[in-house]
């Protein structure tokens, strides 16, 4: 098991090495650079100022050997300054992750509390009318754009009901009292967003559980479990659930790679001061510095929740092995 | 005495097993472990034994759908292993092999028609409408209609996808056909139909089988030798009649007598053999059958016994200590 | 043993025939039907037949002639699109098809038990041979789970698997598929069920493996009194462990009686022409009796006799009439109009 982890962990690195120099280099071909945005901005630069700044921005430099550099620098914990905005990636991003964190778990977690549930009763009584009543809403939450929920929740939810605030993260200008006070404050401007998430990955998940769960309830060894006069209960959740859940295992785990990536048009239209916008800005803006850590973020999460699945895998599924 | 079709030297093919960090070579699972035996033109010859014990395996590795490890295969005289190009899709050509399941052994999204046409188009031979013909008249060789020839195996019964399977293997004439286990999967009296036809063809084609079965009543109705298998290894060859009146490897005495008798009446089970099939990856040591032996004796548990001719029979070859040194 | 029970659960007597007889189990009229889209299917049509106590009873059919919708029907673990449609199996005096779901489980795994084809598959992969053994003991037995583990290993250890404590902790997969299915029947025989189903037990199996579960399940027969009901496409497995043999085709009776009597009397020219199909060791012939055709499926049945499309004897009277059971020789019942040998 510990060489298994430690293969993958090995394996795992080299494929960051490797993504993250390909994006590096992508960045690099894409058009216009920093001191290009400086020549637009001021049209009285000399042509030896902006030799001068390439030089000073190693943009001179081939990119295998910029790419060393922004790894040195990186390992160090300096994570360089965003170009926009100005002031540290760590600073920018950090709060930002914080945020976006929050609203993918929270929506993630709702919408696993709810689609198991409902997706093994669907398995259990597939074909009946409530199989396909919650089957058309899930195929509605999977067909639905993101902006178009979001905006039917803030328009009944906080323009015609006013209960919730239509967007942001917390009150600006309320000072918090407590924790309490604060969190109850941030968890108001937490449900819309939420509920729209949640909805969106409820529908494929439920259908998820639910084929799942039909193929494990078709098993020989639920017969067994009936044959040997267990009631529905145990034969449904100790012998049906516990292997559906295997399967389930990949398509979570690899949802909750998302946490940190965020959700730009659900940020977007709750005006949430997540990481989805910066990333999308970094990324047009030329923000060199946040889009790569962005990047090697994100990709990180996506490896590093297949192992923690495969790793599941071997716990739940005493037939694998790791050797 | 006819011609050997094929001769095996000292086949083997191990499957290796990785382990640790960088995955080295640890052991072998010697699926096959040094095999020799032939089989003559026009015979059938019965590799029998219980799962596990290779005998599947070898019928692969005797047409190279695996690569053996070692030891040498002589079709019609040639070297099987050292052909290459124009010569080897002509041995290939040569010997076809029909599998035991004729639902995963057909392509669902080919008709009839297309799967039996692919030998031809793959050897190139014919024209479009005389493989047109060769097909109808291959259907009708094995007992379907010529007009089942746009349809899909899915609108078949098992007997008659395994009736196409046969037809694909005598599509282009082969000489030697290795069938594996191809009645295991049908009931009872669609076996007895699959099994006049594949008498039927043989002396109608004058085709040579090697016909692998676990199942030995099935051996003895179509088989003229047995090749008795046991953890990789022949454990005893002979003739049917002298196999089944004169076993001398305990093992195939084992086998024999736990068949269940039809008809005999009511009895009370008699423990035939204890114990089970030990692993391939680490075989017991000398003789693989000594923990489960009832004779065995010192020697068998320190030096395996070779595969040696049995007093009187040049025939009738058996790997037990007790009959090379002159019997039980 | 059986208790004599005076009332059945539902307060009803039992009546005199079942508390003076033998008969352990009495099936009568059985019918399951399968609604499919293409129609209504009897997968079982109006099957009778009894079990007396000790005996074993041989049931041979090949694929879907309803051997083991059979079974699965006493069970009552027909799912749906399927239903038992009539009929009556009075288990020890009470009518399996008259209880209720609860009162079911509990005769379930207790009263009467069921071991599989394939022990792989049949076993749950992710539970221990003692969990799944204890959870059996635990739903039908007042004990502690201390003696649930006790009575398990015991269990193990009765059915000839080798250090049964160790076993008891280990998954299916760590165990050959020999060893899998002394498990199941150690599971299945954890309750003293006084009636035990084996639905094609030793099919999955080699044939020395074969030989040694047969005779555990013939020396467990003995030892704890039970009452068989063996299901099998082997006739040469039916013929070394069936006292009697009921031979079914398309949901239907073909024959029942003595094991050897059938095997050398065949009077349906169904069981005649399957025994002729099997090659039979050491009775080599040249060529093997066949019977033309496939078994139909399910909607192609003839409105009679469901052998007709394929026998030899048949006559018009086949293809519409349904063939009643008669009984041409004591205890050998058969439901044909033309049985072989008739005189």
């Amino acid at each position: 098991m510990t060489t298994y982890i430690v293969r993958r962990m090995l394996q795992t690195f080299v494929v960051i090495i490797l993504l993250s120099y390909v994006c590096f280099y992508l960045m690099t071909l894409m058009p216009g650079d920093p001191v290009e945005l400086m020549i637009q901005s001021n049209p009285k630069i000399t042509s030896a100022d902006i030799e001068r700044l390439r030089t000073l921005y190693g943009l001179d430099q081939p990119a295998y050997k910029r790419y060393a550099n922004w790894v040195s620098s990186i390992v160090q914990g300096d994570l360089g300054y965003s170009r926009t905005y100005r002031v540290p990636v760590s600073e920018l991003i950090g709060p930002k992750l914080v945020n976006t964190f929050v609203l993918s778990m929270s929506s993630l977690l709702l919408a696993i509390l709810i689609a198991v549930p409902l997706g093994v009763l669907c398995a259990l009584r597939a074909g009946s009318k409530l199989d396909y009543t919650v089957n058309f809403f899930a195929f509605a939450g999977i067909s639905m754009p993101s902006f178009w929920l979001a905006i039917v929740l803030i328009i009944i939810f906080s323009v015609t009901l006013g209960w919730l605030p239509a967007g942001g993260t917390s009150t600006i200008g309320f000072e918090p009292t407590g924790i309490l006070d604060g969190g109850l404050d941030r968890l108001k401007y937490l449900i819309l967003p939420t509920l729209s998430l949640a909805y969106l990955s409820i529908g494929s998940f439920l259908r998820f559980v639910r084929a799942s769960m039909m193929d494990a309830m078709r098993n020989d060894y639920i017969r067994t479990a009936k044959a040997k006069g267990l009631p529905r209960l145990a034969v449904v959740w100790k012998h049906g659930f516990r292997n559906a859940l295997i399967p389930l295992i990949t398509i979570i785990a690899l949802s909750f790679s998302g946490v940190f990536s965020g959700a730009i048009i659900t940020e977007t239209v709750f005006a949430y001061q997540g990481v989805g916008k910066l990333v999308f800005d970094s990324i047009t803006g030329n923000d060199f510095n946040v889009a790569m850590v962005s990047f090697v973020i994100s990709v990180s999460m996506v490896l590093l929740m297949n192992l923690i699945a495969d790793i599941l895998y071997g716990v739940a599924d005493p037939r694998i092995s790791y050797k | 005495m006819s011609q050997n079709i094929l001769e095996v030297k000292n086949l083997s093919k191990f499957f290796p097993i990785k382990k640790g960090l960088f995955l080295r070579h640890v052991a072998d699972v010697r699926a096959v472990d040094y095999v020799s035996f032939h089989v003559r033109q026009g015979e059938t010859l019965g590799l029998v034994g219980e799962s596990g014990c290779g005998k599947s395996t070898l019928g692969r590795t005797l047409i190279r759908l695996y690569e053996p490890t070692s030891g040498s295969i002589r079709f019609k005289g040639e070297d099987f292993l050292k052909v290459r190009g124009e010569s080897l899709r002509k041995m290939r050509k040569d010997m076809q092999m029909i599998f035991q399941d004729p639902y995963a052994s057909l392509d669902p999204r080919m008709t009839v028609g297309q799967i039996l046409t692919q030998p031809f188009e793959i050897h190139n031979i014919m024209t479009p409408s005389e493989r047109l013909e060769r097909v109808k008249q291959l259907l009708e060789t094995v007992g379907l209609k010529a007009s089942h020839v746009n349809r899909y195996p899915h609108e078949f019964s098992g007997g008659q996808r395994q009736r196409i399977s046969i037809a694909r293997a005598i599509a282009l004439n082969p000489s030697l056909v290795i069938a594996d286990e191809p009645v295991s999967a049908l009931d009872v009296s669609i076996q007895a139909q699959i099994l006049n036809l594949m008498k039927d063809l043989q002396e109608k084609l004058k085709l040579t089988y090697v016909f692998i079965s676990h199942d030995l009543s099935v051996i003895e109705h179509l088989c003229d030798r047995i090749a008795v298998m046991y953890l990789g290894k022949i454990v005893e060859i002979a003739t049917r009649d002298e196999l089944f009146s004169n076993p001398k490897h305990p093992y195939t005495q084992a086998l024999i007598s736990a068949i269940p008798r039809v008809g005999e009446g009511k009895k009370k089970m008699k423990k035939s053999l204890s114990g089970e099939v030990p692993s391939p990856i680490n075989p017991p040591s000398g003789c693989h059958f000594h923990p489960r032996c009832a004779h065995k004796k010192d020697i068998c548990s320190q030096k395996a016994p070779a595969l040696e001719s049995v007093t009187g029979n040049s025939e009738h070859r058996s790997a037990c200590w007790l009959t090379t040194q002159g019997g039980l | 043993m059986i208790l004599p029970r005076p009332f059945d659960t539902h307060g009803h007597p039992f009546s005199e025939e079942a508390v003076l007889s033998d008969v352990v189990l009495k099936v009568k009229d059985l019918e399951t039907t399968f609604f499919s889209k293409a129609g209504p299917f009897r997968a079982v049509n109006k099957i009778s037949y009894e079990i007396r106590k000790g005996e074993t009873l041989g049931i041979v059919g090949e694929s879907g002639c309803g051997k083991s919708v059979t079974s699965f029907s006493l069970m009552r673990l027909i799912e749906k699109p399927g239903q038992i449609t009539g009929g009556s199996a009075v288990l020890n005096g009470r009518d399996l098809l008259k209880l209720s779901e609860p009162e079911m489980q509990k005769v379930r795994g207790d009263e009467m038990a069921m071991i599989f084809q394939e022990p792989m598959t049949a076993l749950n992969p992710v539970l221990t041979i003692g969990q799944q053994i204890d959870e059996q003991i635990l739903m039908h037995k007042n004990v502690t789970p201390a003696e649930a583990k006790e009575r398990s290993i015991e269990m193990l250890s009765l059915v000839g698997i080798p250090s049964p404590a160790e076993r008891y902790t280990n998954y299916p997969h760590q165990l050959s598929g020999g060893m899998r299915q002394r498990a199941m029947i150690a599971m299945a025989l954890s309750c003293n069920p006084t009636f035990l189903i084996a639905d094609e037990p030793t099919t999955a199996l080699d044939v020395t493996i074969q030989a040694q579960i047969l005779e555990l399940i013939q020396t467990l027969q003995e030892k704890l009194n039970m009452t068989v009901q063996f299901i099998t496409h082997d006739l040469g497995v039916i013929s070394e462990i069936a006292d009697r043999t009921l031979v079914m085709y398309g949901g239907q009776f073909c024959e029942m009686g003595n094991t050897q009597e059938i095997f050398k009397n065949p009077l349906h020219p169904y069981t005649h022409a399957l025994i002729g199909s099997r090659p039979r060791f050491g009775n080599r012939v040249q060529r093997l009796t066949t019977i033309e055709g496939s078994v139909p499926a399910p909607h192609e049945y003839p409105a009679g006799c469901p052998f007709t499309n394929r026998c030899s004897r048949a006559t018009e009277q086949c293809r519409m009439q349904k063939p009643p059971v008669q009984e041409l020789s004591p205890g050998h019942q058969v439901a044909c109009f033309h049985p072989m040998g008739a005189r």
